[in-house]
């Protein structure tokens, strides 16, 4: 579909906005709705509307299969990472008021570093499961 | 304070773990770090166990959010023994893997086999520790998540329906079970365990609280494979890999059928379910699965599929030992969820290893079979006694305590069941016994082996081995029954306490 002028440009000007809007989601999601699952999958809509209009080719460039499987446990590791430290920091496992000097300071810290983690993983798995299934059907 | 953190560890270690290995995605480190993972999850569920064996229970609050509201990890005996169970088989089949696994999975997916593997124990383990019946749904998710996934690596191309198949029917179930507690939630507000067997009997809407408590059972029925609702079992366990189906066969039903216990007698109270129709559907659908499950292994024509049903027979036995609703029924459904994961681990041990050796292990290919792999027979012929409930062996001492559980009670029928079951298994086991003995050796088929492939001359020592010790535990623990028959009766005390296990 990138010969249609009209999609072209309309998803040149969508995508960094829908990327812009997944960061809005993700980093203010402990003040209102929204959190990490949701800023993935909004994260990766942008790249599906890329590989849409663009093809698979362009964006396997990018964001090959390799970093996407990297990306996706580099969030649960954070995840679980941010929970053993603070297990280190002698409290229980993701007692995040112990990572800073404040507990409040801490809880946000928490929050934030885990919904990071969520919003990587979610975005990478969603697109590794798009990808998979897009490869699949232009084989057979 | 180290035996409570130890409780979190057996879950953040393997989910740890997990990660790392897809990233790595090296086999030879994949397989080294599962096996050092489940063998340190062994060693701290010993620990813990030992820690809550005198009835003492470790809370642990997540995240230092105090329960009811945030989740906490609450073990005592019961949960002790169940995870237990699932490190002990896990460290067991991870040893048993290596070799396995390389001639079973495809080179470049087996780093994403033992991360599937690790995800799929970390959430058996963590239903078994978790005191929050939300948190158990996504520990349910995730394990059955991992293990569609396990399933449908199989060999055979028959894997794929029989993961999709379970993918139905566990989702199904998962789904009824999410309802369920849904409902409770909105009867009682509230999710955690021990708050919820508080809460439930002073619920104003028992129409709510009934109908939670149908849906939760019906949806661990299903993942915990009661007869009628067990027809995922037999195709998924018969066409996984080898290693998983040891896995699979040896804990995740035991899992399951913890998960009904703990509903049934922590959760709702064991006076809410005597006033149900409960305990006779149970005892009824615990026989008719015996004589089903095993009339059904006797027609088999492979080894796992046999193996398989009769998996479904025994799963009879433990819930016929719940329907009885008494100390006895109980401890002995217990004692067998302990024992039936060593014999039928080993048998699915001894499967893959004929499948190892010959390619298959349908009948008509492993004529004889015993004869070139005395060893391998040996100890399979060992379990399989303990299957049938030879004295001496693990399935002797639990039939023997069903059996008096039974007679108690006067479940006259029920004895008469637990007999002829244990005769049909005699015929099944005696048919696998015939086949791989006594049969003549016929030229074996074998196909998929590169020539000059040392496959077909010898077992390799590794899971010889893991399905020596297993074989032996089974006499082992059918002699000294102190750690079996202790911890189940300690937790059996602990559920029937007159406080309901409130601590």
């Amino acid at each position: 579909m990138a010969d249609n002028l009209i999609l072209r440009v309309m998803s040149k000007a969508l995508i960094p906005v829908i990327i812009l809007f997944a960061l809005y989601v993700q980093f203010h999601g402990d003040y209102s709705p929204g959190g990490g699952f949701q800023a993935g999958v909004i994260f990766s809509s942008a790249i599906l509307l890329y590989v849409m209009v663009f093809g698979l080719d362009a964006a396997a460039k990018v964001l090959p299969d390799k970093a996407l499987i990297f990306t996706a446990s580099f969030g649960v590791l954070l995840y679980a990472g941010t929970g053993v430290v603070s297990l280190f920091l002698g409290g229980q496992y993701l007692n995040y008021s112990l990572l800073a000097n404040t507990a409040m300071a801490g809880q946000h810290i928490g929050i934030i570093v885990i919904e990071l983690g969520v919003g990587l993983t979610v975005a990478s798995v969603m697109l590794l499961i798009f990808f998979t299934f897009a490869r699949r059907t232009r084989v057979e | 304070m180290i035996e409570q953190q130890l409780s979190i560890l057996l879950v953040v270690l393997p989910l740890l773990a997990a990660p790392i290995i897809a990233v790595i995605n090296r086999s030879s480190i994949a397989w080294a770090m599962t096996l050092s993972v489940t063998v340190c999850c062994l060693i701290m569920s010993v620990w813990m166990l030992s820690g809550v064996v005198d009835g003492s229970v470790i809370h642990y609050e997540l995240g230092g959010w105090a329960p009811p509201w945030g989740i906490e990890y609450r073990i005592d005996t019961l949960n002790g023994l169940v995870a237990l169970i699932v490190c002990g088989i896990a460290a067991a089949t991870a040893l048993y893997a290596k070799r396995s696994v390389e001639q079973e999975i495809p080179k470049h997916q087996i780093p994403m086999f033992y991360c599937a593997f690790l995800l799929c124990f970390l959430g058996l383990l963590g239903i078994c520790l978790t005191g929050d019946i939300f948190n158990l749904f996504v520990f349910l998710e995730v394990s059955s998540l991992s293990s569609y996934a396990l399933i449908a690596m199989g060999r055979n191309r028959k894997a794929l329906t029989a993961s999709f198949h379970y993918l139905v029917l566990g989702t199904l179930g998962a789904t009824f079970f999410l309802i369920g507690v849904g409902l409770a939630y909105g009867a009682t507000g509230t999710l955690n365990m021990a708050d919820l067997s508080v809460r439930l009997p002073q619920a104003v809407d028992t129409h709510l609280v009934n109908t939670a408590f149908a849906l939760i059972v019906v949806g661990v029925a299903l993942k915990a494979a009661i007869y009628p609702l067990h027809l995922w079992l037999p195709n998924a366990y018969s066409f996984a890999p080898s290693v998983v189906s040891i896995f699979l066969s040896a804990t995740a039903t035991k899992v399951a059928i913890y998960v009904l216990i703990r509903c049934l007698f922590h959760v709702y109270s064991v006076e809410y379910v005597t006033n149900t129709l409960l305990p006779q559907l149970l005892i009824v659908m615990g026989g008719v699965a015996v004589l089903y499950g095993s009339m059904r292994a006797i027609g088999q024509t492979g080894m796992r599929k046999m193996l398989a049903y009769s998996s479904v027979a025994q799963i009879g036995y433990m819930i016929m030992g719940i329907g009885f609703l008494t100390e006895a029924g109980l401890t002995a459904s217990l004692i067998h969820l302990f024992n039936h994961a060593l014999m039928k681990a080993a048998l699915f041990m001894a499967a893959g290893l004929f499948i190892y050796r010959a390619n298959t292990a349908t009948f008509e290919n492993i004529k004889g079979l015993g004869r070139e792999m005395p060893w391998t027979f040996a100890a399979m012929v060992i379990a399989a006694l303990s299957l049938i409930g030879v004295p001496g062996t693990v399935g002797f001492v639990s039939k023997w305590q069903l059996l008096q559980a039974a007679l108690e009670e006067n479940h006259w029928p029920m004895v008469v069941i637990i007999l002829v079951g244990s005769l049909l298994a005699i015929i099944y086991v005696w048919k696998l016994i015939e086949v791989l003995y006594f049969q003549p050796r016929e030229k074996m088929r074998v196909t998929g082996v590169a020539s000059g492939s040392e496959n077909i001359g010898r077992s390799p020592i590794s899971m010889a081995v893991t399905l020596w010790i297993l074989a032996l535990s089974c006499i082992y623990f059918g002699i000294n029954t102190e750690l079996s028959m202790d911890t189940a009766k300690s937790a059996v005390e602990i559920l029937f306490a007159a406080d309901g296990g409130q601590r």
